[in-house]
């Protein structure tokens, strides 16, 4: 590819396989997880991210990896980055790797990142199954890189030195300048993330796609996975399920309103 | 720590596999098999084996090196020269905690000219504030709340450290953790100490479907983030007595990597956060018009509550993303929630179906906000709120 006069952009983006949340349950009888039948999605925060490594590349010339850490599955989601547009995939899989927590997780990728040249690692802001947002920090901490979260507008200066970005915050947003090498989180607002086509489909079987366990990596068992992991999970339970209260149907508006506010008075709520 | 199966002794009673919460362990002709990828050693399945075919080995837990770990710090938010209210809430829990562990609670207060709020947090229940008072501190980076926070707990080894879970909170406390080695519980909803003396967090996964709990056994301190508003700050006691030091953390310039040009705020004048808020006022689709976001405008007012939109509201941009509610939004826990035109979405209901009061208004009977609703008005909600905005008017006047 001729770069000439582009600033060659190296991106990583970790991405994770999670199950479509919404369908997941517990069991009210066995007080077990059910997850039969529940499919598996890109994290659609990780689209984002992908989405933004693409770009950037689509505009500056790079390149841009898909690493994820997850049960061979998960090659899904590579395959899924790969169908829009990135170039190459590292799959981390080994039973070692597995019941990992963030820590482990991060430690477990970061080592494999450490490997490889960048300039930038765009994480999504939190993947839907476990909801942390804590895996991007920690990899950016044990990188030794400067962070930049919740991102929702990216730009890379002309000499492809920094970046300025929009970190969102509870009031608005903040811009943020960071040189490079920096991690960060992807958020919505950052793009709209493609739809992969046959075309893209059908070139990602032929893309690179490595695969990684705890011998290549080189990494002591004892750090990742469960054993590696600081905390455990001890239980899981279903929360208490809300259940609908008062309904008025057919009432006339003023008097719908008046019950409410007798009501919201009653329980102190107003 | 591995789990180690005797198939011989064991007798096919097939009772750890009705109690394994992961799904991990399955029939296996008489006997039963494991799944590794499934399982996370909790141990429900060794304590129901009527015959100790399955041991875990775990971790010896060095027993003295934990023991020197003691008190229960909250490293409390300052935005914009003031303690954030989840710093309060934070501390008032961390009483309960500490006494129960027969320790102190060390309030962490790191800013640029807020150590004047370091008697509000002993009134809150600290036994003692440690304030860090520098211009570095006056904005919020990555770098320098690190530095800070990391070079506090590492010499005085705390048992636990709490972080309220907001968006500088949830950048902070991973990269702390990370730092230390040590584990961190996102987003917690309850703690509690256990019969060890151990912390357990507990937090919802999968988007509210199910909850966990979660230890930390053999590292310490135990560390989490916890979700605001969750827990109530108890009333100050301004006779509450406690101690200050004063703390310098020197940062050189160099070691923060990041540059804050800009600072935009995007909510409209007297618009409040909805992360914060008591009351959040939300509308949905049904709202139908940009302009019509007067009329919940005009009741949030009236509650001092802040407004909110479903995500097509925000994608819209009807309002700004900082006001979206649900999965690709925020989560929020107000004391009360209008759902106003929204049908209830399950990505929705992820982020407000722990509202202590939830009220409903749509045209639709079967609008499965319904199912959740504390008190759920079928009706059109451009009749319904003006009504609502009169009553609350009236009382008002009354009061
Ligand atoms: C990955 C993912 C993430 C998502 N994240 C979020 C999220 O964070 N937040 C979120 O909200 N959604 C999210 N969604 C979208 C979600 O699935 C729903 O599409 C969305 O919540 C619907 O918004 P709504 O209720 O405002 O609109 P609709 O579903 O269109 O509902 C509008 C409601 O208004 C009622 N209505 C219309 N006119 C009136 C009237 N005059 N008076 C009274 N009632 C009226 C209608 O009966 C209807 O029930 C997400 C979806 C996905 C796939
Ligand atoms: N197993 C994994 N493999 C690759 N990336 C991951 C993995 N887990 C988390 N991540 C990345 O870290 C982000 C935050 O995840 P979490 O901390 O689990 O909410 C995700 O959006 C991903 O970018």
């Amino acid at each position: 590819m001729d770069t000439s006069g582009c600033t060659f952009m190296k991106v990583i983006v970790p991405v994770k396989q999670v199950p479509e949340v919404a369908e997941v349950r517990i069991n009210p009888e066995t007080g077990t997880l059910i997850r039969e039948g529940v499919p598996s999605i890109l994290n659609p925060f990780d689209e984002y991210a992908v989405e933004a490594a693409i770009q950037l590349k689509e505009k500056l010339g790079g390149e841009v990896t898909v690493v994820t850490m997850g049960p061979p599955q998960a090659k899904e989601v590579l395959l899924k980055a790969l169908a829009m547009g990135a170039d190459k995939a590292i799959l981390l899989t080994d039973r070692a790797f597995a019941g990992a927590d963030t820590w482990a997780t991060a430690r477990t990728l970061s080592e494999q990142i450490k490997k490889m040249e960048y300039d930038l690692v765009i994480c999504g802001k939190q993947a839907i199954d476990g909801d942390t947002a804590q895996v991007g920090p920690e990899i950016a901490e044990l990188l030794g890189i400067p962070q930049v979260c919740y991102v929702r507008h990216l730009e890379v200066e002309e000499d492809g030195k920094f970046v300025v970005v929009h970190r969102g915050t509870d009031e608005g947003y903040e811009v943020v300048r960071v040189k490079l090498p920096a991690l960060l989180t992807a958020t919505k607002g950052l793009n709209e993330p493609r739809l992969p086509n046959i075309m893209g489909i059908m070139k990602a079987k032929k893309k690179p796609l490595e695969e990684v366990t705890v011998t290549t990596l080189g990494i002591s068992p004892d750090s990742i996975g469960l054993k590696g992991s600081p905390t455990t999970v001890r239980k899981v339970f279903a929360p208490e399920r809300r259940k609908g209260g008062i309904k008025i149907e057919g009432t006339d508006p003023k008097a719908a309103a008046k019950k409410l506010v007798e009501f919201l008075a009653s329980k102190g709520a107003i | 720590m591995v789990l180690i199966y005797d198939k011989e002794k064991c007798t096919g009673c097939m009772l750890c596999p009705k109690v394994c919460n992961f799904g991990a362990i399955t029939k296996d002709g008489n006997k039963v098999r494991f799944d590794f990828d499934k399982c996370v050693l909790c141990g429900s399945c060794q304590e129901v084996c009527p015959v100790n075919a399955i041991k875990i080995e775990r971790k010896a837990v060095d027993k003295d090196k934990i023991a020197q770990y003691k008190d229960v710090w909250v490293v409390c938010e300052t935005a914009e020269g003031r303690v954030r209210s989840v710093a309060y809430e934070l501390v008032t829990k961390a009483r309960v905690l500490a006494d129960n562990l027969r320790e102190k609670v060390v309030a962490v207060l790191i800013g640029s000219d807020t150590s004047s709020y370091a008697e509000s947090l002993i009134q809150q229940g600290a036994d003692k504030v440690l304030v860090v008072d520098d211009k570095a501190f006056a904005d919020y980076t990555t770098d320098a709340y690190t530095i800070a926070v990391t070079s506090l707990i590492a010499p005085r080894k705390p048992a636990i450290v709490l972080f309220g879970a907001t968006g500088n909170g949830r950048d902070l406390a991973p990269r702390v953790a990370a730092r230390l080695g040590l584990g961190l519980t996102a987003d917690c909803t309850g703690l509690e100490i256990d019969d060890k003396r151990q912390l357990v967090q507990i937090r919802p996964a999968f988007g509210g479907n199910i909850m966990a709990e979660i230890l930390c056994p053999y590292t310490r301190p135990q560390m989490s983030t916890v979700r605001p508003n969750v827990f109530k700050p108890r009333e100050r006691d301004v006779s509450r007595k406690g101690t200050i030091e004063k703390v310098e953390v020197k940062i050189n310039p160099v070691q923060i990597r990041t540059r804050v040009v800009n600072r935009v705020k995007e909510l409209a004048e007297g618009m409040k956060p909805i992360d914060t808020a008591d009351v959040i006022v939300c509308s949905g689709r049904g709202i139908k018009d940009p302009a019509n976001l007067t009329l919940p405008t005009e009741l949030a007012k009236l509650l001092d509550a802040a407004v909110g939109g479903s995500r097509p509201v925000v994608d819209a941009g009807w309002l700004p993303p900082s006001q979206q509610v649900g999965q690709s939004g925020r989560t929020v826990c107000p004391k009360l929630y209008f759902a106003l035109g929204i049908s209830g979405a399950i990505q929705h209901r992820i982020g407000m179906s722990s509202s202590d009061v939830i009220v409903a208004v749509n045209k639709d009977p079967e609008a499965p906000i319904f199912e959740i609703a504390d008190f759920g008005i079928v009706g059109d909600l451009f009749e319904v709120v003006p009504a609502v905005i009169e009553e609350l008017k009236n009382l008002q006047s009354e009061r």
